[in-house]
């Protein structure tokens, strides 16, 4: 049947980066299809390859052996067309001059994507008010905050209504509900027409697993896994994760991953009980060789005088299956340098490894960095 | 919302097989798109004018000043007025066209022009496009400050040359600009400084104050080569008809037609430097990548 090719279709892609001591091998052979309409996750620390795949998907750079296909068209050879129907926001991106209204740069970016000059101006428009930033549109971009910037960003990447939108870390250096704002705009303009077909990478457990009906795990320019949230988390049901909570814990979790069958023990951060409350609780988050181990944890605790207040079998996260399955975690990878190449610095380590996934991560030291640079970028330009 | 509603083509199949009419008129409209910044930055931006008019008048004034002291014919007022107004055009291609590409690389803006369905010619056409109007602002000022100043009187006997000759100099100066920027885009800072250092024997062969033919020889070398040269001695010539500016050098319609080819060869060179850089970029993956 001649039924629509795939949305992204591509075969053993390697990408080498010539580089001063040694090549770098980004991409190791990626087998990656998705399907039309579905919104697709790359999640992976930094340096894992996601923007060297979205750059080759793009057509911004050449696979250095495969072969990748967007709907069907080749990326090395029909890269026009390819053009005419995607769109790519990135995070922290600071394109555009300063200088114009909000208004004038999208209507500027409007004719470069073939629109019809007073269909360009009713289109921005209408999409400044989706995004909500009405009462900025008449603003320069320039005086804009990271989160207007980036809802700005979000619009000018819908002014040509793609089939196939590649979100490259849309949220990166947003605050709490700035990222969230960014997440619910892709999410209804996603769900509001189908076929709509999105590529979002990240370094952010929840907002993959929030967004995304498929998602693949990449670390150091593989595949390692890939699948529903739902399937992936299933694979390490086998393991014995616990939720403690205790009324104290003497020297922290960490005194804890000492004891024989604990693989792993973090504070958890979601300690919503302990705010509340006059007494300070902590609450731990253990992972376990099996459940039998428990018991001689619980005998551990009451020794050393903590009272167990809560105990609960938890549900695996994402950030435990990528543990599992490449043996160590997000932050880990970025203290063996983690190398970046996007000039953001690294986002991970306040990412902490078992941190609840519904509490976005809080700025980083990359973040204030870009925050610090967006002035700077707007009038260090010949034309701001 | 209406936003969410999807218009136009049925499919993505569809959707990517554009006319060949729809493709034209959207690098056209590319182009306008692209100048717009420049023109609205043009009106937003005190700091450039006073560079652009302030500077160029400055210098011209000065030389005027030395002029009278020589007791030298009052056409060389003239030369130097004109001069400084096409000064203003030069300045522009060499301080903002130049870098452009290279700073729009740094924020972004260049991988995006990439990923458009668009010509990056057209882009860069835009820019040339938007820059020289908004020049044409300065150096009217400079002229008619000048002129007035001055005392500056015009003796002009073919109208239609003289336009054609001042389009022909903007169009190959602006040219340049395209090939310079894509040259800078390539090789970075180094083409930079390069550009700078030349920047004052520039003005010196091109006879920024002076009829290049009184350089003899080396007068010949610039107006075959630097498109400012050329450009300002035909103006002279047209704008003071009769007069020394005639002396030693190619006549206006000579000069017109080496204007032509210049345009012609500088645009096809900066399509062949835009067309090389996309794929290195694309190879290599280096000059879309930020902070390089
Ligand atoms: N232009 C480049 N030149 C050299 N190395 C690069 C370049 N871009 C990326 N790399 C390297 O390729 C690897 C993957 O980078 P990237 O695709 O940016 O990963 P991610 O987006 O997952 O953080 C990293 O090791 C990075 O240092
Ligand atoms: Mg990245």
């Amino acid at each position: 049947m001649p039924s629509i090719p795939l949305a992204i279709d591509t075969r053993g892609i390697e990408r080498v980066y010539k580089a001063k001591p040694r090549p770098i091998t980004a991409l190791a052979g990626v087998d990656l299809r998705v399907e039309p309409g579905e919104f697709f996750g790359l999640l992976g620390p930094n340096g894992a390859g996601k923007t060297t795949l979205i750059k080759i998907l793009t057509t911004l750079l050449l696979p250095t052996a495969g072969t990748a296909h967007v709907f069907g068209f080749d990326v090395e050879r029909e890269t026009k067309r390819i053009r005419r129907i995607m769109n790519i926001v990135s995070g922290g991106e600071q394109s555009g001059y300063g200088l114009l209204l909000v208004r004038e740069q999208l209507w500027m970016f409007s004719q470069f994507y073939g629109l019809g000059a007073r269909e360009g101006w009713r289109r921005v428009d209408e999409l400044i008010e989706a995004v909500g930033l009405q009462d900025q549109r008449l603003q320069k971009v320039s005086s804009l905050s990271t989160g207007q910037r980036q809802k700005m960003n979000m619009a000018r990447g819908l002014l040509n209504d793609p089939w196939i939108l590649f979100l490259d870390e849309p949220t990166l250096g947003l605050d709490v509900s700035a990222a969230r704002a960014v997440r619910t705009l892709i999410r209804e303009w996603k769900g509001a027409v189908v076929g709509r077909t999105v590529l979002l990478t990240s370094h952010y457990m929840a907002e993959v697993e929030e967004l995304c009906d498929r998602l693949a795990i990449v670390d150091r320019g593989r595949i390692v896994a890939i699948g529903t949230p739902a399937d992936l988390k299933r694979r390490i049901q086998r393991d014995s994760i616990f939720r403690l909570e205790l009324d104290r814990l003497d020297g922290g979790a960490s005194s804890l991953s000492g004891l024989p069958g604990v693989l792993k023990a973090v504070t958890a951060s979601d300690g919503s009980s302990t705010s509340g409350g006059a007494r300070q609780r902590t609450a731990v988050k253990l992972v376990l060789a099996d459940d039998n181990a428990l018991g001689p944890v619980v005998t551990a605790l009451g020794q050393r005088g903590s009272q167990i207040v809560s105990l609960e079998k938890s549900e695996p996260t994402l950030e435990e299956v990528f543990v599992q399955l490449v043996g160590r975690s997000f932050a880990d990878d970025s203290e063996d340098g983690g190398s970046d190449t996007d000039g953001r610095g690294s986002s991970s380590g306040t990412d902490g490894a078992m941190a609840d996934p519904s509490a976005p991560p809080p700025p980083t030291a990359a973040t204030e960095r870009m925050t610090e640079d967006a002035p700077l970028a707007a009038t260090g330009l010949p034309e701001r | 919302m209406s936003l969410y509603v999807r218009r136009g083509a049925g499919s993505p199949t569809d959707a990517a097989r554009w006319s060949r009419r729809r493709d034209v008129m959207t690098n056209l409209r590319s182009v306008i798109g692209r100048a717009y910044p420049r023109v609205i930055g043009s009106t937003r931006e005190p700091s450039w004018v006073l560079f652009e008019v302030l500077l160029p008048f400055l210098t011209t004034s000065a030389f005027v000043f030395v002029y009278r002291a020589l007791d030298a014919p009052t056409e060389y007022v003239g030369f130097v007025v004109l001069g400084g107004a096409m000064s203003a055009f030069w300045l522009n291609v060499m301080w903002l066209m130049a870098a452009q590409l290279w700073w729009e690389k740094d924020n972004g803006n260049l991988e995006l022009y990439f990923t458009a369905p668009i010509d990056l010619m057209s882009i860069l056409f835009g820019m040339a496009v938007g820059g020289l109007l908004a020049t044409c602002f300065r150096a009217v000022v400079v002229l008619s400050i000048g002129t007035a100043l001055y005392g500056v009187t015009f003796s002009v006997e073919q109208w239609g040359l003289l336009l054609v000759v001042f389009f022909l100099t903007l169009s190959s100066l602006y040219g340049l600009g395209m090939v310079l920027a894509s040259l800078f885009l390539l090789w970075g800072r180094e083409a930079w400084h390069l550009t700078q250092l030349m920047q004052e024997p520039v003005y010196f062969v091109s006879g920024l104050n002076f009829p290049v033919g009184r350089l003899g020889f080396v007068g010949a070398l610039a107006i075959s080569t630097i498109p400012l040269a050329v450009g300002l001695d035909a103006l002279r010539q047209l704008a003071f008809a009769g007069g020394v500016a005639s002396f030693g050098t190619p006549s206006p319609e000579v000069e017109a037609l080496v204007l032509v080819a210049m345009t012609a060869i500088f645009l096809f060179a900066a399509r062949f430097f835009l067309r090389t850089i996309e794929r290195l970029a694309r190879r290599e993956g280096r000059l879309t990548a930020r902070g390089q």
